[in-house]
């Protein structure tokens, strides 16, 4: 049987109390809604790029606790990382939170393997993965808000 | 498992008073094959009545049954079966008919939903009589499905949707309604008891009101009819919708019931078989109601199955299953408002059945998760009620709704499940 404690990790809990970067972003150039219609979930990511780099990012709004602190490590370890790293890096994770890697491949993820728990609760991947997703409809430029319906 | 309790076939008045005056949850909870079984290896606790009910083995009998020995196309095979069918679906209607008081058997349409019958009332008698600069009066505690097929008629036809607010317990501001019933409104569409707030519409206050100005009233019964005894011509009513799976029936079966004249004088809905008189390529005579709103080949073992459903509801009493549920819902608003942080989302003096609640610091989905670890399940979210969430600043609510299963010690896990994520998120 899935543990409460595999979801809900001390550092995520943490994370959800208090979210880094938890601010509206005034000199972004990029951003994007999400809305997850299930739960009411619903933030905005802002992006602020230097070249092909995520020189600043930041988000706003309401939601679970795993998507709050989903968001919350998703900015922190994006920093600084270029597109490509942060698609290969939603990849990875994705890979993670559907139960699509094996416990052995989490350590390329650093920091967000916490959220390897989620994979226990089909339910609630979409918690977990709605940051990412806000995220890259901001760099793909997308004006409509994304739903994860 | 299967130590399902059969209730005699025929039940007079005096097997109804052996069931006791006291209501004998143990003995219906063993009616309910669903509730035999264990959840992430807790007892089962469905708390999520609101969204469905569960079926009684009458009723997935019923269904069965109707299928091993009845099944026939209806209205239209001149053998043996098909006339078993018809009779099998027409006696379905009759029992709705009593069972909402209807005037005429006639007056009970069968539809796949609540939904649909709102739809349908919108579709048919909206689009005659609603007109540009026409309106429509809903209240803020509508049901999406009670919102957006009037959204859709006043867009159609340049009409305005108002809407009759409610204040900070999820009570109808009654002033404020009827203020807003102006010489536009056309049609008045409400909620007899509210899917996220549990609040009872004070309908019998409305239906005067609004007849008083000659506008017809659409209820949404889908909520109420599970749970209170409900008279359309005592309540005087135009129209009233309910769907079959919230009543212990099954899904895809619902029921409009509609005043017969104006059944009579609304165009069709949908065409097809079975709502035509005759057809000719220049000219279709409809079929007399409420075949005129029935086309196609109906959901007839969903017909048989919902008149098992009320057959049973009428054998346990809906009075007295009012008032069983009524003490659940006293019983777990005070346990479960007595939890620290813990802030109750409608609190009308008027309420049945539903019980919607916020945590301080904790969101209503990890609420719903480290519950259902528990085995306990309730529903979080909107609840289809976006604009009632808005009204009282939350994005959300857990609700808990309670069925004529349910018991106190149920309500007791639930408790604790809610001290078990005070727990998790100290």
């Amino acid at each position: 049987m899935a543990d409460l404690r595999d979801l809900y990790q001390e550092v995520i809990l943490e994370h959800s109390k208090a979210p880094r970067n938890f601010r509206e972003l005034r000199s972004a150039d990029h951003k994007a809604e999400g809305y997850n219609p299930l739960c009411g979930d619903r933030f905005t990511v802002y992006v602020q790029m230097q070249g092909d780099s995520i020189q600043d990012i930041g988000f706003q709004g309401s939601g679970c606790a795993i998507s709050k602190a989903s968001a919350s490590m998703m900015t922190q370890s994006l920093k600084g990382k270029t597109r490509s790293e942060a698609d290969e890096l939603f990849s990875r994770f994705h890979k993670v939170v559907t139960g699509q890697i094996a416990n052995g491949n989490k350590a390329e993820l650093g920091k967000l393997a916490v959220f390897s728990g989620v994979s226990e609760f089909p339910t609630r991947v979409k918690c977990a993965t709605l940051a990412w997703h806000t995220l890259q409809a901001a760099l793909e430029g997308k004006q409509d808000a994304v739903s994860t319906e | 498992m299967s130590t399902v309790a059969k209730l005699p076939k025929n039940v007079t008045d005096t097997n109804v008073r052996e069931f006791g005056s006291s209501f004998d949850v143990e003995r219906v909870r063993a009616d309910f094959p669903i509730l035999q079984q264990k959840a992430r290896g807790h007892k089962l606790v469905y708390l999520d009545n609101a969204a469905t009910s569960q079926k009684p083995k009458a009723v997935i009998d019923a269904i069965v049954r109707y299928y091993e020995r009845d099944n026939a196309n209806i209205h239209r095979g001149v053998h043996y079966l098909s006339e078993r069918a018809t009779e099998e679906y027409e006696t379905a209607r009759k029992v709705v008919q009593s069972f909402l008081n209807a005037e005429h058997a006639s007056e009970i349409i069968f539809v796949r939903s609540a939904t649909e019958a709102i739809n349908l009332v919108a579709q048919t008698y909206g689009r005659v009589h609603v007109g540009p600069g026409d309106e429509v009066l809903i209240t803020a505690m509508e049901h999406h499905s009670n919102i957006v097929p009037w959204q859709l008629l006043c867009d159609e036809k340049s009409a305005k949707l108002r809407i009759a607010p409610i204040n900070d317990k999820g009570e109808l501001l009654l002033d404020e309604f009827e203020k807003l019933l102006g010489p536009r409104t056309k049609i008045v569409s409400l909620g007899h008891v509210s899917n996220a707030l549990g609040t009872i519409a004070p309908l019998a206050k409305i239906i005067d009101i609004a007849h008083a100005k000659n506008i017809p009233v659409v209820v949404d019964g889908a909520q109420a009819a599970p749970r209170l005894p409900v008279d359309v011509q005592e309540l005087d009513c135009d129209f009233y919708a309910f769907s079959g799976h919230k009543a212990y029936g099954p899904t895809g079966i619902g029921v409009l019931y509609g005043k017969l004249a104006l059944l009579e004088e609304m165009p069709p809905y949908q065409g097809g078989g079975d709502m035509i008189s005759s057809v000719t390529f220049e000219k279709t005579i409809y079929n007399k109601v409420p075949h005129k709103f029935e086309a196609g080949t109906p959901d007839m073992s969903g017909a048989v199955g919902l008149r098992a459903a009320i057959e049973y509801l009428n054998r346990l009493g809906i009075e007295r299953i009012s008032k069983y549920e009524h003490d659940l819902l006293i019983y777990a608003t005070e346990t479960v408002s007595e939890i620290p942080g813990v802030r109750l989302i409608g609190t009308a003096k008027e309420k049945a059945g539903v019980l919607s609640f916020v945590m301080e610091g904790v969101h209503p989905h990890d609420v719903g998760t480290i519950l259902d670890q528990e085995g306990i399940a309730i529903r979080t979210g909107h609840h289809c009620a976006q604009p009632v969430m808005e009204r009282f600043g939350v994005d959300a609510t857990a609700r808990a709704s309670f069925g004529l299963y349910n018991t106190k010690e149920e309500i007791d896990a639930l408790v604790r499940g809610i001290q078990k994520v005070r727990e998790v998120f100290a």
